[in-house]
């Protein structure tokens, strides 16, 4: 049993207008000292089995196929351990 | 002669079908539904991908729906030459896909945009626009969140240099598109995607800015007539 977790973010050259509305908003509340905001999304991953090296090229797969668009996001794998 | 028949796909979510099954038979065509879950193109001569919220837009506006089996029959034909128009969550489907490039982002304003959008057609080679005119405007109803045509320069300056920018929005960017791009096609021209809806503008009686939609129906007709 292992948890994967799969990071997606926008490429850095996509706009990312989510982000930017983040950004906007933390100075009204308050908080100072953030000059950029980029907004991405978490996939935590259960495996069945253990996080070995098929699994994880397994995960790599997933991930180029459906959890991002390799067109506009970058993605990251890691072992939650 | 039999009329030719145009397949329109509904998908778990899709809305606009109706409408543009309507908009196929105002054409003189037969509107073939096809299904989603199966595997199985009818035998028609072309297909509508029409928009909504496929999946409740989850993930990603047309991932889920990219892999539906009927898609599976779909990405082949389409390949292969099949006339197939997406519009709105249709064109999100086709990029998806990767049977058109790039992708559809949030809109830059982040509102959801919707209005009557004047529209340049910059290609009428396409099997969809051969009954416009080079550079004739048209006015189509938007209704999107998820508009804003990306790709990188590379893809962009292929677009742009193979008169594959199909449609630009005129008289203002609704959505921070790159290159004011408002609809797109493949190579061949016979795979085309746009974010406007000709389907809401065939009829007078709607209320819809007017009925420029009809040139896309008919366009298709007379391709598949002649062909």
């Amino acid at each position: 049993m292992a948890r994967v977790i799969v990071d997606v973010m926008l490429k850095p050259e996509i706009l990312d207008p989510q982000g930017q509305a983040i950004a906007r908003a933390l100075p009204r509340l308050g908080f100072s000292g953030v000059s950029g905001v980029r907004q991405g999304k978490r996939f935590e991953l259960e495996l069945d089995g253990p996080a070995d090296e098929a699994a994880l090229s397994d995960v790599r797969k997933m991930a180029e196929t459906l959890l991002a668009n390799t067109v506009i996001e970058d993605f990251d794998i890691r072992v939650e351990g | 002669m039999s009329a030719a028949r145009v397949g329109v796909v509904t998908f778990p979510g899709t809305l606009d079908d109706q409408d543009a099954a309507r908009a196929v038979r105002l054409a003189g065509a037969e509107a073939v539904p096809l299904w989603h879950a199966e595997h199985d193109l009818r035998g028609v001569d072309a297909v509508f991908l029409p928009g909504g919220f496929s999946y409740g837009d989850y993930l990603r506006c047309g991932a889920i729906s990219r892999f539906a089996p009927l898609m599976d029959e779909l990405i082949p034909a389409a390949r292969a030459g099949l006339p197939v128009l997406g519009t709105c969550n249709g064109f999100q489907i086709l990029c998806e896909a990767h049977l058109l490039p790039g992708a559809l982002t949030r809109n830059e304003g982040l509102h959801y945009v919707c209005r009557d959008q004047r529209i340049r057609v910059e290609n009428a080679r396409t099997a969809w626009t051969a009954d416009f005119a080079e550079g004739q405007e048209i006015v189509l109803p938007i209704k999107h969140g998820e508009g804003r045509y990306v790709a990188d320069a590379a893809t962009v300056a292929e677009l742009e240099g193979e008169g594959r920018v199909v449609f630009r929005y005129a008289g203002g960017n609704p959505n921070g598109s790159l290159n004011d791009i408002a609809g797109i096609a493949n190579e061949a021209g016979n795979v085309v995607g746009l974010m406007p809806h000709p389907e809401h503008a065939v009829e007078d009686l709607t209320g819809a800015p007017g009925v420029d939609g009809r040139g896309f129906f008919t366009s298709i007709l007379k391709r598949l007539v002649n062909a």
